[in-house]
């Protein structure tokens, strides 16, 4: 009896084929590399007018401080910014992507973005790259329909929240959040709990510290605050900063123009070309 | 790691026995305590659960015990272990009663011993699963320290373990001050133990109190904190991103 194999076409999704292969190495003994976490706190709450986002500027490597003063609010739209934790390469291409993305649709329907678009266009990625892509993200702006706020976890799945924190700090500032928030804070009361959540997971994390970031988005208008706090200055032992020992004493100044001492030479043909 | 080397005899059989019975993984277990020192002694707080793995099994369990006249231990990790320790320094403080001389052990004393008995314990890979705090007042002088279960010990003005690590300890760090009133401790405390509610899966809304002064140790009544669930973005959060959650 003839058995005709069909041929069925590739279907979407992930694909399970190494995942067997995978299980056999890390059977025999071989390690799978670790991912890259890079230790952050990022914040974000929801206050009258509109958003506020907060995040440290430490970027680490294992151990070792790798950048001081980096930036982790990354532009989506005018109205728009993401706070990202995780891998430093993945949330920077991931929500790259997702800016131009979104650039493109506002050119093709001639309005503002709205929050869900990038939410939608965020998750959908990460999903169909089932966790693999570490990015996890505190998304916000003001759209037409309001103010919105949302998590986004490397997975794939989404959380809207009036308050909201990720990363290795995330505890610290949580707590923070959860004992002093209220509804309906002023601006000034919201960048103030930003900051004292930031700090939190700046003093009381070891993968975050530095500064702090704040991005405040309301109707219309944005104000990206960077460095809005530096906890952390570089201090000297000497308040007059560094200062130098006595330097060579200077006896006396003369001044010879050299061409008085040098024949100069011109040599037709040789010079340079431009 | 157990490597079985194929012997005839019955040494292996003797290796295998005497490694079950170390300890090897917590059964029956206690969430955070968090204590600070404030005018007049010691105020520690816990609540009242004990979870069997992912079942909250138990729910009248009291973590905090007074120990001798000026000594308050609080324990989180296995219950059984922390009954085990209540049985030790039962006996240490019998033995320090029969000398009847007019002394007794403070909580500078009791923190040395548990430190040793725990420390020791972990050097025969046998610990017992707790990471214990252990408030007093002596002579007027307060005192409040911590023991992990590897032995690790240390004094502090204010101390939480488990979960209260992440989430109280920066609340404390920020908030804490030398000389709080009572009044005052007992809010920074509720504080805690409010956050360590929302953001604890192990913890229960049943807690209880313990202050330890000169005069001697009272424990309060379980009582329950109010949880304030009224946001307006709870009430319908995905009412502008419909199909998520």
């Amino acid at each position: 009896m003839s058995q005709a194999s069909v041929e069925l076409p590739p279907k979407g999704g992930f694909s399970f084929d190494l995942c067997k292969r995978n299980d056999m190495l890390t059977q025999k003994g071989l390690k799978a590399p670790s991912y890259l976490k890079t230790g952050t706190t990022i914040v974000g709450l929801i206050f009258e007018d509109g958003v506020i986002l907060g995040a440290d500027t430490r970027a680490t490597e294992g151990p070792i401080v790798a950048d001081k003063n980096c930036e982790k609010i990354h532009y989506m739209a005018p109205n728009i910014y993401c706070c990202g934790a995780g891998t430093a390469a993945d949330t920077e291409a991931v929500t790259d992507m997702v800016s131009s993305q979104l650039r493109l649709h506002r050119y093709q329907t001639g309005r503002d973005s709205r929050v869900i678009t990038a939410l939608t266009l965020l998750k959908k990625h990460l999903f169909s790259y089932q966790g693999h892509v570490s990015a996890a993200l505190v998304l916000g702006g003001v759209d037409i329909t309001g103010p919105h706020l949302h998590t986004i976890y490397p997975h794939g799945s989404t959380d809207t929240l009036p308050f909201a924190t990720m990363g290795s700090g995330s505890l610290a500032a949580m707590s923070v959040f959860e004992a002093r928030y209220k509804e309906g804070l002023t601006r000034d009361e919201g960048i103030k709990l930003v900051a004292e959540a930031i700090c939190s997971g700046i003093f009381n994390d070891l993968g975050s510290g530095s500064n702090v970031d704040i991005c405040v988005i309301t109707k219309g208008h944005k104000e990206y605050l960077r460095n809005y706090m530096e906890p952390n200055p570089r201090t000297y032992v000497s308040s007059k900063g560094y200062s130098f020992t006595k330097k060579t004493e200077v006896l006396l100044t003369k001044i010879t123009p050299l061409s008085e001492k040098v024949e100069i030479v011109e040599v037709a043909g040789e010079a340079m070309e431009e | 790691m157990t490597f079985t080397i194929p012997i005839e005899n019955g040494d292996a059989v003797k290796i295998a026995e005497a490694e079950s019975q170390r300890t090897l993984y917590p059964y029956v277990t206690g969430t955070s305590i968090v204590a600070i020192k404030y005018k007049d002694g010691v105020l520690m707080a816990s609540d009242m659960g004990g979870s069997y793995g992912s079942t909250l099994r138990y729910k009248n369990i009291e973590r905090m015990k007074a120990i001798g006249k000026h000594s308050l231990l609080g324990a989180s990790g296995e219950i059984s272990d922390f009954q085990e320790i209540l049985r030790y320094l039962d006996e240490l403080t019998l033995n320090d009663n029969m000398w009847d001389d007019g002394n007794s052990l403070g909580p500078k004393e009791i923190h040395n011993y548990l430190t040793r008995v725990m420390y020791n314990r972990r050097n025969k890979f046998n610990p017992l699963w707790n990471t214990l705090v252990l408030g007093g007042v002596k002579n007027g002088k307060s005192y409040l320290g911590m023991v992990s279960m590897i032995g690790v010990s240390f004094e502090d003005d204010h101390v939480a373990t488990g979960f209260g690590n992440h989430l109280a300890r920066p609340i404390l760090r920020d908030e804490w001050h030398a000389d709080l009133s009572f009044e005052d401790g007992v809010k920074l405390l509720e504080k805690c133990m409010r956050v360590l509610l929302y953001r604890d899966r192990s913890a229960i809304n049943k807690l209880q109190i313990a202050k330890i002064t000169e005069e001697g140790v009272t424990v309060s009544q379980p009582y329950s904190l109010k949880t304030f669930w009224e946001f307006s973005s709870f009430h319908n959060p995905t009412a502008s991103a419909e199909g998520s959650w």
